[in-house]
């Protein structure tokens, strides 16, 4: 008998796709939105930051339901989205991207900008006072002296989405290829009493986690040049 | 051309009871204006303002005519746009970049051909030349003062603002930075506002001094004006001389850095003097003498053989017990409080009536505008 043989690859496949894609989004999102919680001096700026940090505390099936409202064709943005693509965005991994983005916001957010708010001022002023954009410090300044952080919040982002479960359940349901992931198929073999093949993934799956952060944390051992003045 | 630095500005600092109001106007020509002040008298702040890193509250910033911030016409152009060069005190190099991308940072607009150009003509101006490649913390501290001017002279900018920039080098160090920063502006002639609260410094560096403490210009001049000129005390420090003469110059001996002083004293009573330090005074003018009751010494005989110049005969007027001390008034032309222990006054046995000589220091005798 052959190892790995009663995996579901294709589960396997779609979990990885959908975190690589939540991790690449939020980058993007997740950027601009730390960049904002570090440097903004609104007064009401503690209000957003709690709505970031909602997931972390939030059961996963309460946040689901709330995905699987407003994704519904009751809800506006159900609807916009009926409307323009002729189907329904609960039920499909488009919906299940959506509800990993929200349910992994904090996981990225968080340690961006504690990195961003950790970068001494004076560096920032510096680079206004040479000329440059704000955009150009962003990108000059702020990002290449947070890359611990950044990887941080990518890996901690990719390992949450690869292991979540009660949002995937709740918005995408268990539709083989389409939103059964690693954890779902999972659960399922255990409640159908297939130890062995529940064994087999659980174990990949542990060994797929590990190696990723690993990999990630022993590239990001090496201390940050950090200038004694 | 010459490129005029004016600066009016007022800024509340600080949120809390701690806080003071920055109220000062002032202009600067091309050369050194060193703003000189203990730390906490808003030397920074003022800096900050004229950067764009801090907002005034009200007044107005130009650079050659050219308006950087102007509250009542809503003026506040951002930093990046108003071409003021800043070292600050921490120098804020880029620590991700190496010594030639520090100073190339601030050249994005020009070309690549352009860039490698200035870069190399001002790293060799500052004598760093060999250090392009290196890493910041791969530099002495004396190497890094110089990247930072040069990555902010690289840039051609209309004022220079120094945040104590040599604060921590050794003196042959700074004089030769020094010398560079000259002759760099020898050639371009900005106004460059030099913060420091070192007294050396000032000498050192100084055409123009502006003396500022608790946000409030206290005076301006040449180094030998501003440092030596009597001091505006505050009503507090005034509270604290248990004696106050108003007191005209009679003579000035620069040699000696002393000049003598005749105190106004009562009609009909003797005229005193008294040896000072030197300030800048003309003779006949018109301050004000102050002496610590606990710095003035109390003879019964004539003094000989002393080291302190005012020896001033008198006698004594009454003497008052106070706690653990004793405060004799006596009068040798005016009336001088002198502090002295139960001990000397029973050693000397003191009474009212008797004949004494006073001792006073040349500089316990602190002068102070009228």
């Amino acid at each position: 008998m052959t190892i790995w043989q009663a995996v579901d690859w294709q589960a396997f496949r779609l979990t990885a796709q959908l975190a690589f894609l939540v991790s690449a989004i939020l980058l993007l999102l997740g950027l601009p939105l730390a960049c904002w919680i570090a440097f903004s001096r609104w007064r009401w700026k503690f209000l957003v930051e709690a709505v970031v940090a909602l997931p972390i505390v939030l059961p996963p099936t309460v946040l689901g339901f709330y995905v699987l409202v407003a994704l519904g064709s009751q809800s506006p943005l159900g609807r916009f989205w009926i409307a323009h693509t002729g189907h329904t965005l609960a039920f499909t991994f488009t919906g299940l991207v959506i509800g990993s983005i929200l349910y992994s916001l904090p996981f990225a957010v968080q340690p961006f900008a504690a990195s961003f708010a950790a970068i001494d001022r004076k560096l920032i002023d510096a680079s206004a006072t040479l000329g440059a954009s704000p955009l150009r410090t962003f990108f000059r300044v702020i990002v290449p002296l947070s890359i611990p952080g950044l990887v941080t919040g990518i890996v901690l982002t990719f390992a949450h989405t690869m292991g979540e479960f009660g949002v995937v359940l709740m918005v995408g349901g268990n539709i083989p290829g389409v939103t059964r992931t690693v954890s779902i198929d999972i659960y399922d073999q255990v409640q159908a009493s297939n130890y062995a093949a529940a064994n087999e993934t659980a174990l990949l799956l542990l060994i797929f986690c590990f190696a990723v952060l690993a990999l990630v944390y022993g590239l990001n051992r090496r201390p940050n040049r950090i200038v004694e003045t | 051309m010459t490129t005029i630095l004016t600066v009016q500005l007022r800024k509340r600092l600080g949120r809390t009871s701690g806080g003071f109001s920055l109220e000062v106007e002032f202009n600067a020509a091309p050369g050194i204006t060193i703003l000189f002040g203990p730390s906490g008298a808003g030397k920074t702040s003022i800096l900050d303002c004229v950067a764009g890193l801090l907002s005034p509250d009200s007044g107005r910033i130009t650079i050659g005519g050219r308006v950087l911030f102007d509250a009542s016409m809503g003026i506040d152009l951002p930093a990046s746009k108003r071409q003021v060069g800043y070292v600050f005190q921490d120098l804020a190099l880029f620590p991700h970049l190496t010594v030639w991308e520090n100073v190339e940072y601030g050249l994005s607009h020009l070309l690549p051909r352009q860039r490698r150009e200035r870069c190399a003509t001002i790293l060799d101006a500052f004598r760093v030349a060999g250090l392009g490649r290196r890493k910041i913390n791969e530099v002495s501290g004396g190497e890094r003062q110089r990247v930072a001017l040069a990555r902010t002279l690289v840039t051609d900018p209309t004022v220079l603002l120094l945040d104590e920039p040599l604060s921590a080098l050794d003196a042959s160090t700074k004089a030769k930075i020094i010398s560079d920063l000259r002759s760099w502006n020898a050639a371009h002639q900005i106004p460059i506002l030099y913060v420091t609260h070192s007294r050396e410094e000032v000498f050192a560096l100084g055409e123009r001094v502006i003396a500022l403490d608790a946000g409030r210009i206290l005076a301006q001049g040449t180094p030998h004006e501003v440092l030596d000129a009597p001091r505006q005390e505050t009503v507090a420090q005034l509270a604290g001389f248990e004696n106050i003469f108003d007191a005209t110059v009679e003579s000035t001996n620069p040699d000696r850095g002393t000049m003598t002083c005749r105190l106004h004293a009562a009609q009909g009573d003797r005229p005193v003097q008294l040896e000072t330090p030197l300030i800048r005074a003309e003779i006949g003018s018109r301050l004000r003498v102050g002496i610590y009751a606990g710095d003035i010494l109390l003879a019964i005989v004539p003094p000989i053989g002393l080291s302190a110049r005012n020896v001033i005969a008198g006698t004594i007027v009454s003497l008052e017990r106070r706690d653990m001390v004793v405060s004799a008034r006596v009068n040798c032309g005016v009336e001088m409080e002198v502090h002295l222990t139960l001990a000397a006054r029973d050693a000397l046995e003191l009474s009212s009536g008797k004949q004494v000589w006073l001792v006073i220091k040349t500089h316990s005798c602190r002068l102070m505008q009228r």
